[in-house]
């Protein structure tokens, strides 16, 4: 086992770890954020979506220990102080979540999305979440409820 | 676990452990880590080598090896085969991560950079603590996920001639995003050096080239003339398909069959003269 590091949603954590585990793993299991799903392992679903120095990355395909230092946003950032993200929000409203599972991961990839692009087309948001796969939704809600937070983020 | 503080830094750990895993981008090696297929005992990280993310063009295009396919879609190379075919990689999330390095040091035959790289005629930089060495694309693969690097080697980077614009890259899959290619093509018309370059991938064990098919092109941009845009004709067009078709050594797998690969090759070249002949 080997000290590491991270600054995790503005946090310092100091945890061990073993070699060869994820990043994903050391948020589930070991620094009690389980918000970052656990599915494909191999980067083909999005499930496990976070921010690492403000990149969109999956936190399966990143060794935990190769993360030492780096800055950390997973989904437990979005809700500030009990309020919900006003996508988390649009979210809900469209009826966007069904068995939830991917949610977050979209919901972290979607944020990326808006932080870099305001206004995305249509099909800016398809791409955006190309990397996001939802089983139960057809996918319809899920553009909606970028559509609606858009909306709201950014049309005062 | 080391993670690389700089390139001389990443040298000298690649020279004191080098059965150590090269880890970049982490796309290809931590899905063999999750699955229990590898376990190394040693890895370097070397995402934090500033150097590896250099971009020059100057008459010839020097790409680090830790470019990200993202960084790729930002351009400043020049390149719109390599813009075409880093589109084509996996997700956002995927291309920020993975790089030109990664692409390279796995060596899959499915890579979908390395059939532009072939189509530029590029040159792969190695460097080991001690020298420097560029090896000719064509020469660097060996066969699927086999290269020349050597275990004390890491991959700095690549250069090619800036071709131009006339060149693209296309692939088939089964869906547009996260697709490993059923086959994938780059052509190279390179107007200013009279020269044209094709890659294939998912064709073969290495990337292949279609050393025929780029002679009869050639002949084509000879009548036509290089420096105009043009467009070749139907017979032409299918000609160049079935010489760039007849280049591939496809296998049946799991992503398709040998005779659909070589079908969808001859498709498209043909589309890949037509777009490219247009562009001057």
């Amino acid at each position: 086992m080997n000290g590491l590091r991270l600054f995790v949603n503005g946090v310092e954590r100091r945890t061990e770890v073993r070699g060869g585990e994820s990043l994903m793993t050391v948020l589930r299991e070991r620094l009690s954020l389980p918000g970052s799903k656990n599915a494909c392992e191999q980067g083909e679903c999005g499930s496990c979506s976070v921010l690492i120095e403000g990149a969109l990355l999956c936190s399966c395909l990143v060794l935990a220990e190769a993360a030492r230092d780096r800055d950390v946003r997973t989904v437990e950032s979005l809700a500030a102080g009990g309020e919900l993200h006003p996508l988390q929000r649009a979210f809900v409203e469209a009826g966007a979540v069904q068995c939830g599972f991917c949610t977050p991961g979209l919901v972290v990839a979607a944020a990326a999305l808006l932080r870099d692009n305001p206004e995305p087309t249509e099909l800016e948001v398809r791409e955006a979440l190309s990397g996001n796969l939802c089983r139960c939704t057809g996918y319809g809600t899920i553009l909606e409820a970028v559509r609606r937070a858009a909306r709201e983020m950014y049309t005062r | 676990m080391e993670i690389a503080r700089d390139l001389d830094d990443a040298l000298s750990l690649a020279a004191e452990l080098p059965e150590a895993e090269l880890l970049a981008g982490g796309t290809d090696l931590m899905v063999e880590i999750n699955f229990g297929r590898k376990r190394p005992d040693a890895v370097v990280a070397i995402d934090r080598v500033a150097e590896l993310r250099h971009l020059a063009r100057n008459g010839r295009v020097r790409m680090g090896a830790g470019v990200t396919y993202t960084m790729m879609l930002e351009g400043g190379h020049g390149s719109a085969a390599v813009w075409e075919a880093a589109r084509t990689v996996g997700s956002p999330q995927i291309r920020n991560a993975g790089t030109l390095g990664g692409n390279l040091g796995t060596a899959s035959p499915a890579g979908d950079l390395l059939p532009v790289l072939a189509a530029l005629d590029a040159t792969v930089l190695l460097r080991s603590a001690h020298a420097e060495r560029g090896v000719a694309f064509r020469d660097f693969m060996t066969g699927p996920k086999r290269s020349v690097r050597q275990p004390c080697e890491i991959i700095v980077g690549a250069e090619w001639d800036d071709a131009g614009p006339a060149q693209t890259f296309m692939k088939v899959g089964t869906r547009n995003a996260m697709v490993i290619s059923v086959a994938g093509l780059a052509l190279v018309v390179d107007r200013a050096r009279r020269r044209v370059g094709v890659g294939l991938g998912s064709c073969g064990p290495t990337i292949l080239g279609a050393p025929e098919a780029e002679r009869f092109a050639a002949g084509l941009f000879d009548e036509a003339g290089w420096e105009r845009p043009s467009a070749p004709g139907e017979a032409a067009r299918r000609e160049f398909g079935g010489l760039v078709a007849g280049a591939a050594r496809p296998i049946d797998d799991v992503r398709g069959t040998a005779a659909y690969r070589r079908h969808v090759v001859a498709v498209m070249a043909d589309r890949a003269i037509a777009r490219v002949g247009a562009i001057a």
